[in-house]
């Protein structure tokens, strides 16, 4: 065979059973004391919340497949996957931490000084640091290794000049992990010459300029540096080799269950506005939905097994986040389609159309972040041999 | 781990020296067929699910499961899973199965035999696979006393009607006029007609799965050989993108089926989780098999609708497998009903058992 999918059946482990209890009586608490609302999707605002951050930090559940010593716990990784989507679910405040927790800290880890380690990853681990993510630029977007943003060697470091785009949360970030270009593509690899910094978002000669979004919202920045100087040792692996560094964590970014459950209220919602007797239209609506969903979160966490187990999935993490997010993508139109004949004024529809107003605004985002459906498509051609 | 590996290699052997879909379908007649059930016979794997005690092979239900991935990626026209859920359904009441090829019943949605008080079988069920060709069918009756039973019965007890699937195979109606079965043992609790079609409902989505493994490695290599406009047509990114497509639709029809599979496997009964899996697998992976055959068709332009190209082994029988044991509506309907019942704060608890 040519092509060799892997999505082995996993059954989450006791440990995790026991996690989730506890996961959802701490989320049971917060909810009794407004914290937050399960059923209300979450604004990106205010989805971020210190006090929240700092309470998971204390539970342990940030960081928490980190080595001890860093302030991790040493936890597994499919214990973690039960915490992400248990507060995805209840759209729990998590802005502030979860960038950092599933892809800046693993980068920090791997890559990053034994000084900025200790310095930094106790406190995510805490939830008192937030990341943002400094890939795309004006001109490069899907295509990385376009970025122009330059690192020059100066005494003991480097001087950044340019613009980052489309930076999430730059605004609330404590940090930032930047990609800079160190120097020219080579002839034989366009990809050669960038280099990944972690920077310190309090540096003089940055300046973040919000990008307001259509729902109105500001999660969007823009980031100006001028002439910013990062130490040494904040530069993340090798100098001129990020190419090198990018493809293992975007197994871990892409198939979480935050890929597909961010807006998982509208399917409970629908539920509840349909009623316990639904007509056959309804009822088959909610079943496809329900195995539709019910089978993507068997795909991802066949691929937290994966990870566990210490493999790349590369393939497989590109393929539940393409299939997840288009299947997302759909859902507030489909559920809008099964709802149409709920009467006027009955219970839960306001709430349901509430909730439908900003699950349809954010759909289209849900294939571009994170990776376009065009560049997974490529990822998935070029496992499947095509490239 | 190590018997499934034996015993899902021994079952690709012979599906590779017997079955080999090239082969098969430039045979002029069935006579590959004999052969190929003797070689299938002789390992044991028809009789897989039924314990040694009875005559059987004794595997693991995980091991049956995996060989009928392999017979869907081999688009075996042979009745090999409708012998093994008839090996299963009779074991489960404690029958011992016959030898030769079996089909069971009831395959859809309201079905219902009755066994009279005379020891009778009556009743008609609509699309029976593989029930022309089959020496015994194993079935679950309701007896009018109360209860549910488990019989074995020849296939000469009952009169079966012609008919063909999409696929090709054998799908007949069948019915049962006060057939006198050779066998008949109470039912175990958890056995009912429902628990009759998650059964088989897991197993044509391994099947299917099986299928659409199969269809996207001939897709796969079909555009890498064939050159049109001076290159070879998987360097097209609209191609690639289709066929990235189809590679999803395959990797959930993989997991939904395992998961499923793995879900019977390792439940002591036919509970609410069992059927959400089984449920949404014969959903989903129907729904794969609708999209996954029309990319592969695309793909494959004219040469994949011809009766030369093996590749309508595989799609046909991907259309007919998702009607066996409940279509996707069918399901989509039961389990939209439960989830509706239980209610909406239930829906998160439910899905995040496992």
């Amino acid at each position: 065979m040519a092509t060799e999918l892997t999505f082995d059946p996993v059954r989450l482990p006791p440990e995790c059973v026991a996690l989730r209890k506890e996961v959802r009586a701490f989320l049971a608490k917060e909810m009794e004391a407004g914290t937050l609302n399960a059923n209300i999707g979450g604004g990106i605002d205010g989805a971020f919340s210190e006090e929240f951050s700092r309470k998971v930090g204390a539970k342990g559940w940030i960081g928490m497949t980190w080595p001890k010593k860093y302030g991790g716990r040493e936890r597994s990784f499919l214990e973690r996957f039960v915490v992400t989507e248990e507060f995805r679910v209840a759209n729990a405040p998590v802005r502030l931490h979860f960038v950092a927790d599933r892809q800046s800290g693993p980068v920090i880890l791997k890559y990053g000084s034994e000084r900025v380690k200790a310095d930094i990853l106790p406190r995510i681990c805490k939830g008192e640091v937030c990341f943002a993510i400094g890939m795309s630029e004006p001109n490069s977007g899907s295509d990385l290794f376009a970025a122009k943003t330059k690192a020059t060697k100066t005494k003991g470091g480097w001087l950044i000049n340019g613009t980052k785009i489309w930076t999430s949360s730059a605004h609330h970030a404590h940090y930032l992990i930047g990609l800079f270009r160190t120097s020219p593509p080579s002839k034989e690899n366009r990809r050669h010459g960038l280099t990944q910094f972690v920077v310190d978002m309090k540096t003089p000669g940055i300046q973040v300029n919000p990008v307001y979004q259509m729902t109105g919202q500001h999660d969007f920045n823009e980031v100006v540096f001028q002439d910013a100087f990062m130490p040494d040792d904040h530069v993340l692996g090798e100098v001129d080799g990020a190419w090198k560094q990018a493809t293992s964590e975007l197994a871990y970014e892409r198939s979480g269950p935050e890929r597909f459950l961010e807006t998982f209220y509208v399917l409970t919602d629908l539920v509840r506005v349909l009623g316990e007797k639904p007509d056959t239209r309804g009822a088959e609506g909610i079943g496809r939905l329900v195995a539709q969903v019910h089978s993507l979160r068997r795909m991802s966490v066949s691929v937290a097994g994966m990870l566990h187990a210490g493999k790349e999935p590369v393939v497989e993490a590109a393929i539940v986040k393409d299939v997840g997010t288009i299947w997302e993508q759909k859902l507030p139109h489909k559920a809008r389609d099964l709802a149409a004949f709920v009467e006027e004024g009955s219970a839960n529809r306001a709430t349901f159309e509430q909730q439908m107003t900003y699950a349809t605004m954010i759909a289209p985002k849900l294939t571009i972040q994170g990776g376009t459906t065009e560049i997974l498509r490529g990822i998935i051609a070029r496992g499947l041999g095509l490239r | 781990m190590g018997s499934e590996s034996l015993i899902v290699d021994t079952a690709t052997r012979i599906f590779r020296d017997f079955c080999d879909p090239q082969t098969v379908n430039r045979a002029a007649d069935d006579a590959w067929k004999a052969p190929a059930w003797a070689a299938l016979e002789e390992a044991g794997l028809t009789l897989a699910w039924v314990p040694e005690t009875q005559g059987g092979a004794g595997a693991d239900l995980a091991d049956g499961f995996a060989v009928l991935r392999e017979t869907g990626r081999f688009a075996v026209a042979l009745p090999l899973a409708e012998t093994l859920l008839a090996g299963w359904l009779l074991a489960r009441a404690g029958i011992a199965s016959a030898k030769g090829a079996m089909t069971c019943g009831p395959t859809r949605d309201g079905e219902r035999l009755t066994l009279a008080g005379n020891g009778t079988l009556s009743g008609a069920l609509r699309a029976v696979p593989f029930a022309k060709g089959a020496k015994h069918l194993a079935v679950l009756a309701r007896r009018e006393a109360g209860g549910s039973a488990v019989a074995l019965i020849e296939a000469a007890q009952a009169r079966v009607g012609e008919g063909t699937s999409i696929g090709g195979d054998p799908l007949n109606t069948l019915s049962f006029n006060g057939a006198r079965p050779s066998s008949v043992k109470d039912a175990p609790a958890d056995l009912d007609e429902q628990a009759m079609l998650l059964m088989g409902a897991a197993a044509r989505a391994m099947q299917m799965a099986g299928a659409l493994e199969a269809i996207l490695d001939l897709s796969v290599a079909y555009a890498n050989e064939r050159i049109a406009f001076e290159r070879a047509i998987a360097k097209f990114q609209a191609v690639q993108h289709n066929l990235a497509r189809l590679a999803g639709e395959v990797a959930v029809a993989i997991a939904a089926a395992g998961s499923a599979a793995d879900a019977i496997a390792n439940t002591p009964a036919f509970d609410e989780a069992v059927f959400l899996e089984a449920a949404s697998a014969k959903i989903r992976v129907g729904e794969a098999a609708t999209e996954g055959a029309a990319i592969a068709h695309q793909v494959l332009g004219a040469i994949g609708f011809t009766k030369e190209h093996t590749l309508h082994r595989f799609t046909r029988r991907l259309w007919a497998w998702r009607d066996d044991f409940g279509n996707e509506s069918f399901w989509a309907v039961k389990l939209g009903h439960l989830v509706a019942a239980k209610g909406a704060d239930e829906l998160w608890p439910m899905l995040a058992e496992r």
